[in-house]
């Protein structure tokens, strides 16, 4: 299976059509991507503009979410929220891929010695109970939002160096590589041209997963206070703002809140989508 | 065996190292040194003894001197003395702790694994029906909702407005009088509520994880020939392929441990549970150094130690592990 | 949130919860005016966010440590409900005519809850291991004064200062220690920090980690059985859970937040099950400037950020109203409060002029800039306040528009003071200060109190301010006082070290079934020993 044919993407695409669970997940995630890049248009006010004189007001015409304790439009706040959460989302499982990647690859590609020490390491950091390890890292930096995107990313590489070294070492002996090898490719050549076009396609599941793990990790480090930082909105720090005013203000918590549940879902319901449609056994 | 649990016991070593020295790391992330918190606790504290201080924690060698007599305070199981006021020894502050977090999580595992098992095979069985399209959507928003979220909302349902279930803690006010059965139902209507959400939003891992476990060994052929014969579907699934199915599973056994122990912190706070994770947290807002390091260590080794747990009872239930394939 | 140094005393004292009254059985006849009869037994039981850290008071430095020995300690003196002093172990003192010695004739057969008699050397024994360096303890100051302290007789303590101390009296509502168990040995390490015994109307029963905190009545306590038979402190770390608690009945009492009190308590339902309180808390929230860093060296600049900073918009937006404006260190209506002096008011067109006299001028964005540098700062303030972090919020806000660009970071109580102010980290600060009976700020504001861990951490230094706090703590002559702490205020408004915010209100709330509650100038817990729940009401056995 070559991810770069036409042929695979036909297949892919044939499967994954079938799958409306997963499609209706890409919809959602297109959605999502649209309204953070559109937020500042869409937004009818300024997500950080308090008016200490109208505090948690119900949802009406003029704010269609309510406002929030501190007069600001939930609206606005939740529509660049959006934006926030998914660039933490975004970055984190960057910084993740990129670790998980290269030490997956280095790992794999050159075995022996090199790999017995990198994957010792990455069952250490699999030692560690995640969640203690990023706050342990946030609450001793400090909460901005760089360091959150950057701690997660740095605590939650280790499944993808996994499956990456799994992947290369299942291409390395096929026969391709070794013809290519025996023409004098470079080792970076064959990486890049060979190996890493064929581990693309779990990474992409398992970055599609991720995406939504960070969102979800973002808002309970909000919830402990140590999230994105006022007056920056992200959908974590909104709920958290809401919590305590459930009963009344339910608007202040059941937008956000829904916000990140139908994004995580949504990011999940496309990552499995798209690993059956890759999964060549299941196609009947 | 023999050999195979040597070695996995001598690799044990490496990685405990691994772990002291990434805890180590972690802990000089932090700009400033740790005594300042213990001195600035202490106001009046003079030069000489911060300087005792600054000695007891090697504070005055290099760094890697400083790592070599923590580890060696360590091997003699001495974590120190808590940054925190109460100044209490790390170890009697974990141990009054950790029969908590433990006991709740291990009963939520229980949960965990006893309802996403049935709920993979069952999904895996019937799949692409209406069936395994409502648990895909159940467990994936088990697993999407902000979990502090829907335990605050469940909390006001259950317990502010029907008022059938405690708010938080895990012992109602006087249970000490109450006799053993009676203590123990008071101690369960606590914990409905933390260990139910705690399991809705683990159920998706495992639950996927078993479907496709076991929809990779129903396309097997030895399934097909059991077919081919005429044994019954039921007989096919629960006996033949169940068996295989399940084998993978033991492998994420392995990856819940550290949850065991650090998966709580939300949980515990808005449930007002006194655990690990509770703990942690604090310790970690103060900057108790000792306190970090130790939990750190301590859990990552606890995990370290399950982790053999399970590669033992695995390497027991398929033997071709034991036989080269490591 | 924490109280410091005398601040933490004045707790104490501003919490008693003692009355003055003798030890008869018989409730006071105006109770029985009240609903129900008196009668002993049930539990009361108040939610606290935070753990008790160290119940051996001079160790300890958060307010949840401080609340439990209250109740479990005594100090010699302590304010009444009108905030007067009165004696509390000790049954009478005389204060030498030039004010140097002061002699406390002490209460008898007061028993500590082991049994053991209390006496002299338990006062001589605490005054002892306070002023000890070897203590690590923050309340030491006002004791270093002390040049001879001395025991007649079992029942009788003396001290002598070097000099004329106003604050003397106010100091010894320090809870008192019990030396027989104490003495010889290192405090530090004692087993009195998680099982204390003192002298107060409730004894320590247990301590459970992370659980709760659970005192029972002190039978023979020497002002009386307490009526109330438990207090339990239980430990619940989120403010909303701990709000759904208190509404499902498993707390009998807690702080309301603004929100809570206005919008969410107003329900029939809720107050024919619980009773409110309302009234002015006794401190006062400012925003600190770091006078060492340049940014906030030209006072035009301090004045220009206060001007821009509107008081009734964070009292409506943060507190909803219930809290009033600060304009200087004192509580207003106090004797030493100087009504005439306020600060200028909301005015953002002069907090611009302000700022381009000191050479601030807009850049292309609108934001300030001089010599190349933009206006940029961070405010610093502690986790768990709402009401201060939204009170940032709204400083953030307001500085934008005229073009100071203002950071926020909520930092963790402990690690804020030693890592940040202790180590004077930081550029601006919103924190609280306690509002000492007494009206002595000598630690807050004198340049001699700029030292490492010293409380005027923000540099102040005015040698006028200096002088003034000298003469009004060495003099007895409460007009003589008055005119020295007057004349602070108004150079504390001209100089604009912090700008004053806002004094909060306390919102306590109790259920309903709890009666003798009676408002007063110290708050509702001063006669706690008071409080009962009729037979017929009663929930707990």
């Amino acid at each position: 299976m070559d991810f770069r044919s036409s042929y695979f993407y036909s297949v892919f695409w044939k499967s994954f059509r079938r799958n409306r669970f997963a499609l209706a997940g890409g919809v959602v995630v297109a959605v999502l991507f649209a309204v953070s890049l559109l937020a500042p248009i869409i937004t009818p006010r300024d997500p950080a503009a308090i008016n200490a004189y109208q505090v948690l007001l119900p949802p009406s015409a003029s704010h269609w979410m309510g406002t929030d304790e501190l007069g600001r439009d939930v609206f606005s706040r939740v529509i660049f929220g959006t934006r926030i959460s998914l660039y933490v989302g975004f970055v984190a499982v960057g910084i993740a891929m990129a670790i998980g990647t290269l030490v997956g690859l280095v790992s794999g590609f050159y075995g022996g010695w090199f790999d017995s020490i990198l994957m010792r390491f990455v069952d250490i950091m699999l030692c560690f109970p995640t969640f203690f390890l990023i706050l342990a890292m946030i609450a001793l930096l400090e909460p901005s939002i760089w360091i959150i995107m950057l701690v997660i990313g740095v605590t939650s590489w280790m499944g993808v160096a996994r499956l990456v070294r799994a992947e290369v070492l299942s291409i390395k002996e096929r026969d391709y590589i070794m013809a290519a090898r025996s023409i004098g490719a470079s080792d970076i050549r064959i990486i890049f041209r060979h190996i890493l076009p064929n581990a693309a396609a779990p990474m992409l599941v398992a970055a599609t997963l991720g995406v939504g793990g960070a969102i979800l990790t973002e808002s309970a480090l909000s919830f402990l206070g140590i999230g994105v930082q006022p007056p920056t909105p992200s959908w974590g720090n909104i709920l958290t703002s809401g919590k305590d005013y459930l009963e009344f203000a339910w608007w202040l918590s059941l937008f956000p809140g829904l916000a990140i549940l139908v994004t995580v879902l949504a990011y999940n319901l496309l990552g499995e989508g798209i690993r059956d449609a890759l999964d060549p056994r299941l196609h009947r | 065996m023999i050999t195979y649990l040597a070695k996995r016991i001598l690799m044990l070593i490496p990685l405990l190292f691994g772990i002291t020295l990434i805890t180590f790391a972690v802990i000089h992330l932090a700009p400033g040194e740790p005594v300042d918190m213990q001195i600035s606790m202490s106001p009046k504290v003079s030069a000489e003894a911060r300087q005792r201080i600054r000695e007891f924690y090697g504070l005055d060698k290099p760094l890697h001197v400083q790592y070599v007599q923590w580890l060696g305070r360590m091997a003699r199981l001495d974590f120190g003395r808590s940054f925190a006021p109460d100044n209490r020894p790390v170890t009697d502050k974990i141990a009054e702790r950790i029969p908590i977090t433990l006991s709740l999580n291990i009963v939520a595992l229980i949960l965990e694994f006893g309802l996403a098992l049935p709920i993979g095979i069952l999904a895996a069985v019937r799949r692409d029906t209406l069936l395994d399209k409502g648990i895909t959507v159940f467990v994936f928003v088990g697993f999407a909702v902000p979990t502090f979220w829907l335990a605050l909302l469940l909390m006001y349902f259950f317990g502010v407005k029907l008022g059938w279930l405690p708010i938080s803690g895990i012992h109602s006010l006087g249970s000490d009088r109450l006799g053993p059965a009676a203590w123990f139902l008071d101690m369960m209507k606590h914990l409905v509520l933390p260990i139910g959400v705690m399991t809705f939003g683990s159920l998706a891992g495992l639950s996927r994880y078993m479907r496709s476990s076991m929809l990779e060994v129903i396309r097997q052929d030895y399934i097909t020939t059991a077919r081919a014969k005429g044994l019954p579907e039921r007989t096919v699934i629960l006996r033949h392929a169940l068996r295989n199915a399940l084998l993978p599973v033991i492998t994420f056994l392995g990856f819940s441990l550290p949850g065991l122990i650090g998966g709580s912190v939300i949980f515990e706070t808005i449930f007002a549970i006194p655990g690990m994770g509770q703990l942690f947290y604090q310790g970690v807002m103060m900057r108790d150094y000792p306190l970090i390091m130790g939990i750190l260590v301590i859990g990552a080794f606890l995990t370290l130690i399950g982790n053999l747990l399970a590669d033992i009872c695995y390497s027991i239930a398929d033997p071709r592990i034991r036989h080269g394939r490591t | 949130m924490r109280r410091w140094f005398r601040a933490l005393l004045v707790l104490a004292l501003a919490a008693p919860f003692l009355a003055a009254c003798d030890g008869s059985a018989k409730p006071p006849s105006h109770l029985s005016r009240g609903p129900g009869k008196p009668a002993c037994g049930d539990t009361l039981v108040e939610g606290t966010i935070g753990e008790p850290s160290n119940l051996i008071p001079i160790l300890a430095s958060d307010s949840a440590s401080f609340d439990v020995a209250a109740l479990v300690y005594n100090g010699l003196l302590k304010y009444d409900k009108n905030m007067n002093l009165v004696g509390d172990l000790a049954q009478s003192w005389e204060v030498s005519p030039d004010g140097l010695v002061i002699t406390f004739h002490l209460r008898r057969g007061v028993k500590w809850h082991d049994g053991g008699d209390f006496t002299s050397r338990d006062v001589l024994y605490t005054y002892r291991v306070t002023i000890d360096p070897k203590t690590p303890t923050a309340y030491a100051e006002d004791f270093k004064q002390i040049k001879k302290a001395e025991t007649p007789d079992p029942h009788t303590f003396r001290v002598t200062y070097g000099r004329p101390f106003a604050p003397a009296l106010a100091s010894w509502g320090m809870p008192i220690l019990p030396a027989h168990l104490l003495e010889g040995k290192d405090i530090t390490k004692s087993p009195l920090s998680r099982n204390p015994v003192g002298t107060g109307p409730y004894r320590f029963k247990e301590w459970i980690a992370g659980q709760k905190v659970v005192l029972e009545s002190f039978h023979t306590y020497f002002e009386g059985r307490p009526f109330i038979d438990r207090y339990v402190y239980r430990i619940i770390p989120d403010p909303s859970t701990m709000y759904m608690e208190l509404k499902a009945g498993g707390l009998d009492m807690m702080s309301l937040t603004p929100v809570q009190y206005k919008r969410q308590t107003e329900t029939p339902e809720f107050t024919s099950r619980f009773n409110k309180y309302r009234y002015p808390s006794s401190t006062y929230v400012y925003l600190g400037y770091n006078l060492r860093n340049p940014l906030f060296t030209d006072k035009r600049v301090r004045r220009a950020i206060t001007s821009a900073i509107s008081k009734d918009e964070i009292i409506q937006g943060a507190l909803l109203g219930m809290g009033q404006a600060a304009h200087g260190p004192y509580k207003p209506g106090a004797w030493q409060y100087n009504s005439t002096v306020k600060d200028f008011g909301f005015n953002p067109e002069k907090a611009r002029t302000l700022l381009a006299e000191a050479g601030w001028k807009r850049g292309s964005d609108g934001m300030l800039v001089k010599d190349g540098r933009p206006f940029r700062f961070t405010v610093l303030t502690n986790q768990g306040n709402e009401q201060r972090l939204k009170t940032a919020q709204i400083i953030q806000q307001r500085l934008k528009k005229i073009g100071i660009d203002v950071k926020i970071r909520v930092l963790e109580w402990s690690s804020f003071i030693t890592h940040f102010i202790d180590k004077r980290n930081f550029e601006a600060v919103i924190l609280a200060w306690t509002i000492t009976q007494d009206p002595d700020i000598y630690d807050v504001w004198h340049s001699t109190k700029t030292g490492p861990k010293e409380l005027n951490f923000i540099n102040f230094r005015n040698a006028e301010v200096d002088r003034l706090l000298e003469e009004g703590r060495r003099t007895f002559d409460r007009e003589k006082r008055k005119k020295c702490y007057y004349r602070i205020q108004e150079i504390l408004v001209e100089e604009q070290p912090y700008t004053f915010l806002y004094v909060p209100d306390a919102l306590p709330v109790v259920s309903a079934r709890f009666r003798g509650i009676e408002p007063a100038p110290a708050g509702i817990s001063y006669n706690f020993i008071r409080w009962y729940v009729p037979k017929e009401e009663q929930v707990y056995k």
